[in-house]
């Protein structure tokens, strides 16, 4: 168990990069500049990258070094890149009606985070890891989860709700590199291709989605109800 | 020969979606989509008949053939063999799609691949894979006739089953991390690894990982509230692929939670989490209940009624035992079969009639003896009366629970599968007896492709609630000995 017993540099350091990608999911959750929620996340999937490398030192694992390769690659540069595409293509720069203010979303946020704290220190009191990095590590990956969800609920951009998915991956990605990096290296590498899938999918849907439905709001889509 | 009969169910898809893809012919893409579904179907037959010697290993350990996984191959393999043919039949009648129409085969055949893939495999990590890889090639089929609602249902469909798979990707992690402190940081998350693991696991890691896994794979099943999808993609793809997401998918996802049930079992949180489930059960059911009382669209009430029979399925897992597991197993195939039934009525009597509402949908008897005939034994079947199979799966389910001491769920599923009969069988009602609107014009014939389907639905599952086999019988209890941890 590599949490268990962790010198104290590495654990500040896992600390220090799993709260600064906490604090890049408030500046999506607190912008309503599309551009803005692109920088956060490419920023964050750097992040994400740097903490699988240092992992990789700490743990002696160096297969984390290629997926830390991998992920700054694919969700640092590529990902965004398609995205920018796409936000280029449909002329939207930023949410029009918000159906939640920046400034409440960011409470609401904090609120998330708290009740991900409380979650994350009952359970690492009962397995007996209560003074580790474990906690916060659960503690963000929850709280990125229901940042994420939150995201998906009061956005209504098809742009901004792709985004929202793709913080709820982060967060399960950046708590499983702390927590569990012996995880099977194959299925890691086939979650990041997953994931490119996943957005080139969301590019043509929202092809489709301007094409046939008119709008790429979901609020404007509400033929189907009942 | 598991391992040829594997094959067999893995390439003849693989060969079928290369077909369609390379030859720009539909009259080729047809015969090749349905000789794949009748090779998957033959093998899928063997398979489970042999899967009772097993359970068989492959590929190191990643691929297993097990009972539990055999039988959801079967009710697969058999919507698929099912849709196939009657696809031939409806794809047609679709207006200007000649030309896409392989492409829809082919992303039909490889829906079915990622679909059979996902009940064969043995690693949690895969099978999250093969779950996720469902949803982005249905999507396109949800997608595929491209009008702005069968765009609205992919775009929700995609949003909200990869929003709630994320959090089944989430539990995933966290099995593994409470399964890496008795193993070490590397192992194989294998199922038997797990549920051998799982006494040594910490109760509360266990019981937050479990949760998250069934919500995220509920959402797939369609489980209230978690099913807001559902309605919107079944009833806005075309008729055959309503009766894959419906008879098969929905399996395929089921597959996974009871898989993940016979961990938490070994890992005595049992009683906790049988209660979630039966307590998502009865809330689908309820959804469900409510929902097709007051329905106007034809095909909703089917993808409501889907939601219903989900939520008896997560309620006979959920009690468990041997008739609860069996009567849920029975009940997956009875499902399978009837759904497709019921979507491919609800198909035929959209083109017939021009409208997918059921206000539109009058006399069907009147105009179509033949299909009326089936598509209403259909509705009497689907409600759970005799003398039909989900009479009988529904019946052992409930004695499951009370065996099981649930009598409270007992109770409620009786209510609402007898407030299910009355509204189901009322829209029937409305469309068989209610006079029609005047001076409608001559309606369409519908082709034997579009009807023989419904035949061969019909036939087995008024068999099987006529007879059961007892070698059914053996293999059931067999299932529910593996769940409960017992070697097979």
């Amino acid at each position: 168990m590599l949490v268990a017993h962790l010198d104290p540099l590495a654990a500040s350091i896992f600390s220090l990069m799993a709260i600064a990608s906490l604090l890049l999911a408030f500046v999506m959750l607190g912008s309503r500049w599309l551009n803005n929620y692109l920088y956060a996340f490419a920023a964050e999937s750097w992040v994400i990258a740097i903490l699988s490398a240092t992992v990789g030192f700490y743990g002696g694992y160096p297969e984390l070094y290629l997926i830390a390769i991998l992920t700054a690659l694919f969700r640092g540069l590529f990902l965004p890149y398609l995205l920018w595409r796409i936000v280029k293509r449909l002329n939207v720069t930023r949410e029009i009606h918000v159906i939640l203010q920046p400034s409440s979303s960011l409470v609401a946020g904090a609120f998330c985070v708290i009740f991900s704290l409380t979650v994350g220190y009952k359970v690492g009191q009962s397995i007996g890891l209560a003074k580790t990095v474990a906690v916060l590590a659960l503690t963000v990956m929850l709280s990125m989860k229901l940042i994420g969800f939150l995201m998906l609920s009061v956005r209504h951009e098809a742009l901004s709700q792709i985004l929202g998915l793709l913080v709820l991956e982060n967060g399960v990605f950046l708590g499983a590199q702390i927590l569990v990096p012996g995880m099977p290296v194959l299925i890691e590498i086939v979650i990041l291709f997953d994931l490119l899938i996943v957005v080139a999918c969301f590019g043509v849907l929202i092809q489709y989605l301007l094409a046939h439905a008119g709008t790429t709001s979901s609020l404007e889509l509400r033929r189907l109800v009942g | 020969m598991v391992g040829f009969l594997l094959l067999i169910i893995a390439i003849a898809p693989a060969v079928a979606v290369l077909g369609c893809l390379a030859v720009p012919s539909r009259a080729v893409a047809e015969r090749l989509n349905l000789t794949s579904s009748f090779l998957v179907f033959a093998a899928a037959v063997a398979l489970a008949v042999l899967s009772s010697n097993g359970p068989y290993l492959f590929w190191g350990d990643y691929i297993i053939v097990d009972r539990p996984g055999a039988w959801v191959t079967l009710c697969t393999a058999l919507v698929y063999l099912l849709a196939s043919i009657y696809s031939v039949g409806y794809m047609r009648l679709l207006e200007g799609e000649e030309s896409r129409l392989r492409y829809f085969y082919a992303l039909f055949s490889g829906f079915a691949l990622t679909v059979l893939v996902s009940t064969v495999m043995n690693n949690a990590g895969l099978y999250w894979i093969a779950i996720e890889l469902t949803t982005l090639v249905s999507t396109f089929l949800v997608g595929f006739e491209r009008a702005a609602e069968s765009v609205e249902a992919a775009w929700k469909y995609i949003i909200i089953v990869s929003a709630g798979i994320s959090l089944a990707l989430l539990g995933t992690v966290l099995f593994y991390w409470s399964g890496s402190f008795a193993l070490g940081p590397v192992y194989d998350m294998t199922w038997a690894t797990l549920q051998q693991t799982a006494p040594k696991m910490n109760p509360a890691l266990v019981s937050l990982a479990f949760l998250l896994v069934l919500i995220g794979y509920g959402t797939k099943v369609g489980l209230a509230p978690m099913h807001t999808w559902l309605p919107d993609a079944h009833s806005e793809s075309p008729a055959p692929v309503s009766a894959m997401l419906s008879g098969a998918l929905l399996n395929g996802a089921m597959l996974g939670i009871v898989r993940y049930l016979a961990v938490a079992d070994a890992a005595s949180i049992g009683s906790f989490s049988r209660s979630v489930l039966v307590a998502l059960g009865v809330v689908s059911l309820l959804v469900g209940a409510l929902f097709i009382v007051r329905q106007d669209g034809i095909k909703r009430l089917m993808a409501y009624s889907s939601v219903e029979h989900m939520g008896v399925i997560a309620i006979g897992f959920g009690f468990g035992g041997i008739f609860g597991v069996a009567g849920a197993l029975y009940h997956m195939l009875n499902h399978s079969l009837n759904k497709s039934l019921m979507f491919f009525g609800a198909g035929n009597a959209m083109r017939a009639f021009g409208t997918k509402e059921i206000a539109g949908i009058r006399d069907v008897w009147g105009r179509y003896p033949v299909q009326g005939t089936l598509w209403l034994a259909g509705a009497v079947a689907i409600t759970g009366a005799p003398p039909f199979g989900l009479f009988l799966s529904e019946l052992i389910i409930l004695r499951g629970g009370v065996e099981a001491h649930y009598g409270w769920a007992v109770g409620a599923m009786l209510v609402l599968l007898i407030v299910i009969f009355v509204g189901f069988l009322n829209h029937f009602r409305e469309m068989y007896f209610e006079p029609p609107e005047p001076a409608e014009g001559q309606l369409p014939a519908l082709s034997n492709w579009c009807v023989a389907p419904m035949w061969l639905a019909l036939a087995p599952l008024l068999l099987l609630g006529l007879w059961w086999p007892s070698s059914m019988w053996h293999h059931f209890s067999a299932i529910a000995h593996t769940l409960a941890g017992g070697s097979p």
